[in-house]
């Protein structure tokens, strides 16, 4: 077994040491802390990254926020409005149209004391007329003995009678 | 090429050096040391190269490797195995790459040498004990004592704690020498039987050590990866006593 052949141990032994030797002082002197310095460096970022990423979320949210107080500020501000004018113009409506119903009692009022005007006035001139023909018929019937105070006295009568 | 499945872990020197009476020569195990450094250092710096904020499928690579091994040390050892990182991780992937490189056929497994096995473990054992009397003194030994056991059972604990933990560096070298060189001696021995068994049976080999080759690939990772967290696991007990 060649393994067990004890001469070939020195130059094993020698060309090991220098072998690792060689292989550690340029793993520990130059490979290693340039890989730590890369692994390291990347880590930096990420964590940098992920940091911003923190802010720019809150920033985001904050404004997002914001945007709703706005919003809310500004439907509760068109609620006043949309109230008040409602409220203005229920106001307008209900004064326009008391002022139309009393102009209107008013005209009712006026247009009922020109019928009852007219009604007397036409009840006056029935009364003349009814005593007119009254007469006539009294004349044309009887020979001028009906006197005008008895006509008028029979037309009033028969208007009472009448109206009663 | 021999038929000898045990003729492949041959050192052969392939530049004779001698250094004081000693023999230093370079040989094929020194050659895929040498190679393994270098690909090891190309993997790690060149794909680098680039350090992009998003990485490229290199770069992830050697990304990978450099956070699998830290992670290993982070989970096993916590923060006070930092200073050993550096360390771990150029074990791990010596290992690694040496296991890996050795997969190519008619290359050379350095790592199925118990010479090189047992150094390693030699190492990380007289590192991890010396770490521990750096760090405790004499408390260090406290290590031994089992917590919450009656003084009379501790005669009898104390020597198994201390045999335990001298055999450290014989499993730990024994483990990756007899994996690597169990998986590459059976390859070969599957490996001869396929030309003489001729185009009708020989593809039963040959599909077998298809078959291997992926299992080797598992092996030479987890070898490679016992290695580096049992390495923690110590530098742990050294730390942190118990």
């Amino acid at each position: 077994m060649p393994q067990l052949d004890f001469s070939t141990f020195p130059t094993q032994w020698i060309w090991l040491a220098i072998t690792f030797v060689v292989l550690y002082i340029l793993m520990s002197k130059v490979a290693l802390p340039r890989v730590g310095q890369v692994l390291e460096e990347r880590q930096n970022r990420i964590d940098d990254n992920l940091e911003m990423a923190g802010s720019l979320k809150a920033e985001a949210e904050s404004a997002a926020a914001a945007y709703e107080k706005s919003l809310a500020e500004a439907r509760a501000e068109a609620q006043t409005v949309i109230k008040q004018t409602a409220d203005q113009i229920n106001d307008e409506a209900s004064k326009k149209s008391d002022e139309l119903a009393a102009k209107l009692a008013a005209d009712v009022k006026a247009a009922e004391a020109k019928i009852t005007q007219a009604k007397d006035t036409a009840v006056a001139g029935l009364r003349d007329v009814a005593v007119g023909v009254a007469k006539e018929v009294a004349a044309k019937l009887t020979d001028g003995s009906v006197t005008d105070k008895a006509v008028n006295s029979a037309v009033d009568a028969a208007m009472q009678e009448q109206s009663s | 090429m021999s038929n000898n499945p045990l003729s492949q872990f041959t050192i052969k020197p392939l530049a004779p050096i001698e250094v004081g009476g000693i023999d230093a020569s370079f040989t094929n195990s020194s050659l895929l040391m040498v190679i393994t450094v270098i690909a090891v250092t190309v993997f790690m710096i060149f794909s680098m190269r680039g350090r992009a904020l998003v990485p490229s499928r290199w770069q992830s690579m050697a990304e990978l490797s450099y956070e699998f091994v830290a992670g290993m040390v982070r989970d096993n050892v916590g923060n006070a195995g930092r200073p050993f990182f550096p360390f771990i991780f150029t074990l791990f992937m010596f290992i690694l790459f040496g296991n890996l490189l050795g997969l190519i056929p008619y290359s050379f497994t350095f790592t199925s040498h118990l010479a090189v096995t047992i150094a390693m473990a030699l190492t990380v054992f007289l590192g991890v004990t010396l770490v521990g009397f750096i760090k405790h003194g004499p408390k260090f030994l406290t290590l031994f004592v089992p917590s919450g056991v009656p003084p009379v059972m501790l005669i009898l604990l104390i020597p198994i704690e201390i045999l335990s933990y001298l055999s450290r560096p014989v499993s730990l070298s024994i483990r990756l020498f007899a994996n690597m060189t169990a998986g590459h001696t059976m390859m070969k021995v599957f490996a001869a039987f396929i030309v003489p068994l001729g185009f009708l049976g020989g593809w039963a080999p040959f599909a077998i050590d298809v078959a291997l080759t992926g299992f080797e690939f598992i092996v030479a990772f987890l070898q490679a990866y016992v290695f580096a967290v049992l390495s923690c696991i110590y530098l742990n007990d050294s730390l942190h006593l118990h």
